[in-house]
């Protein structure tokens, strides 16, 4: 439409020119933000099992958003009626039980932010040669939500936990009925059966209508679709925690029932693929995470290791959850080397590369929480790099 | 007064918080006997039932063989046999044959997870046989062997006392 030379319209953009549209009844991010995806490469024949990405790199904040949460299957999503799914207690305790997920919705509920990551998470830091890939691609096994559920030890001690009692053997409904050994012991702590993430409805790729949320602990025993709990003396030896997640160390012997995720942080503005527009100002942005408690500090370096500084933490630092970092950095436009380097409130603090690989037989990747390194070129290019 | 009320309140708290909703149904033995599929080192919760190591690698070869590959050597996935012995060469291939500590897993795993394509389709008859034929690859078990409730519990695997406890520390 013509608009006259007096009328401000003239130099207004088009949206301001014409009515927005309607209401939707879920809303869906901006259409510019269509690259900001989970990927993924589904295995040939087995298209259901794997994992996919979380951008980590695209994202802000500490709150991962519930379509972007990464995902481990190992037999696909089941679709799950949540009308004939129950979940079930038994084993050493004096009344076996079975909780429907209406029943489970009429009990006090708890709400905590929480991370999870996958054990397997940064494994390409074992290779001879740093991987030159997206921060996401080498670090998108961890996401971050508010989960909401009723606590374990509530249902736990409605059935009555026998004496001799040490290990809970957890189980998913899914095609793998993927089954994990917990610790009592945890599941009398903090230990959540949850039913909401984010404030919906727990997603089909996150367990719906329930997984278990064990603080802390690697993802994979943080069972999804969960619907039976086996109260035992010892644990069962499941596949997943013979055959995966166990970490193999030199002298031929394997750890077993490593549970948490110790300290941990990635710098992730810069990370790799993008390009620094030159010298002067920029804001280094992460993200740090203990399996053990709160961060207490990160430090950042930009000359490989030589000095360091303290970030800023975002508040609140939560327990267990994801805590961003940030670093004002003015940069000469000189050969950099970015590192972080957190330490949780335990006093741990993140092992070299080295110190941590010098742990293990070559090709153990589980668990890796070593410091990482990007290099900043003098072109403003931002490349993997091992100090 | 103050006090008074600040009594009341404590044992209305307290009379609360004593209190769960108990909300969960009863299941009876028979309930649990056959939602139960878990089974242990110690070979608790293996059912009825045999498999021979010769009726095993028939079924291998019609179910298992297209994924694992002849004898379980692997691809296009996991490769299921060998390795034994190479764990601490700093080239381990790590296999259920070499590495697992129990054999009971092979069973449990099989039966809840396996095939790929028709998860919990094989009887445990069927799942024995699998189970025994896996096993006598790498000579763990004869070649004449009969796996059972009784028998695959006292199967002594290769890695038997290769793993160390994290949990709930390290050992010093």
């Amino acid at each position: 439409m013509a608009q006259a030379a007096d009328s401000i319209g003239a130099d207004a953009p088009e949206w301001m020119k014409t009515p927005g549209r309607s209401f939707s009844g879920y809303g869906m991010p901006a259409k510019s933000q269509d690259k900001v995806q989970r990927t993924f490469t589904a295995g040939p024949g087995r298209p259901g099992t794997g994992v996919s990405r979380t951008p980590v790199h695209l994202l802000e904040g500490t709150i991962t958003p519930n379509g972007l949460h990464f995902e481990r299957h190992h037999n696909g999503i089941p679709d799950i009626d949540p009308a004939r799914h129950e979940l079930v207690i038994h084993g050493m305790v004096n009344r076996p039980l079975a909780f429907s997920v209406e029943a489970l919705m009429r009990y006090p509920m708890e709400t905590h932010v929480r991370f999870i990551e996958c054990p397997g998470n940064s494994g390409g830091y074992i290779g001879p040669q740093p991987t030159q890939a997206s921060a996401a691609a080498i670090n998108g096994l961890i996401s971050c939500s508010e989960w909401t559920g009723v606590r374990l030890s509530t249902l736990l001690q409605e059935a009555g936990v026998a004496p001799g009692a040490h290990w809970v053997i957890a189980e998913g409904a899914d095609a793998a009925a993927m089954s994990r050994s917990v610790p009592l012991e945890k599941c009398l702590d903090d230990a959540v059966i949850a039913l909401y993430q984010n404030g919906e409805a727990i997603r089909p790729e996150q367990g719906f209508p329930m997984r278990l949320l064990l603080p802390g602990f690697e993802g994979n025993i943080n069972v999804k679709w969960l619907r039976r709990l086996k109260v035992t003396a010892e644990p069962v030896n499941a596949r997943d925690e013979t055959s995966h997640y166990t970490e193999l160390m030199p002298d031929g012997r394997a750890r077993q029932f490593m549970f948490v995720q110790s300290v941990k942080s990635m710098i992730l503005r810069p990370s790799f693929g993008m390009t620094m527009k030159g010298p002067g100002f920029y804001e280094v942005s992460g993200l740090a995470w203990s399996g053990a408690g709160r961060i207490s500090k990160v430090e950042v370096s930009a000359d490989g290791g030589r000095t360091w500084a303290l970030a800023a933490l975002s508040e609140p630092v939560l327990s267990k959850a994801l805590t961003r970092f940030r670093l004002p950095w003015q940069w000469d436009g000189r050969p950099s080397v970015l590192m972080s380097r957190a330490t949780d409130e335990t006093g741990e603090v993140q092992p070299t590369r080295a110190a941590w690989l010098a742990q293990y037989a070559p090709g153990q990747f589980y668990h890796f929480n070593g410091i990482q390194s990007w290099g900043v070129e003098a072109d403003g290019t931002v490349k993997n790099v091992y100090v | 007064m103050f006090t008074f009320r600040a009594v009341l309140f404590l044992c209305l708290a307290a009379a609360l918080q004593a209190q769960t909703p108990a909300l969960g149904r009863a299941l009876t033995p028979e309930e649990v006997r056959k939602l139960d599929i878990t089974v242990a080192p110690n070979g608790a919760g293996l059912p009825p039932g045999s498999g021979s190591v010769s009726a095993g690698g028939a079924i291998f070869a019609q179910k298992c063989q297209g994924c694992h590959g002849a004898q379980g050597a692997g691809k296009p996935q996991d490769q299921l046999t060998g390795g034994v012995g190479s764990l601490a060469s700093g080239k381990a291939v790590k296999t259920p044959v070499s590495y697992w500590p129990s054999a009971t897993t092979i069973f449990d795993y099989v039966r809840r997870a396996m095939p790929y394509t028709a998860p919990q389709s094989l009887t445990n008859d069927e799942v024995y046989a699998v189970t025994a034929y896996l096993l006598s690859i790498d000579g763990v078990v004869p070649k004449d062997a009969v796996l059972d409730a009784k028998t695959l519990p006292a199967v002594k695997m290769p890695n038997k006392d290769g793993f160390v406890r994290w949990w709930p520390a390290p050992p010093r």
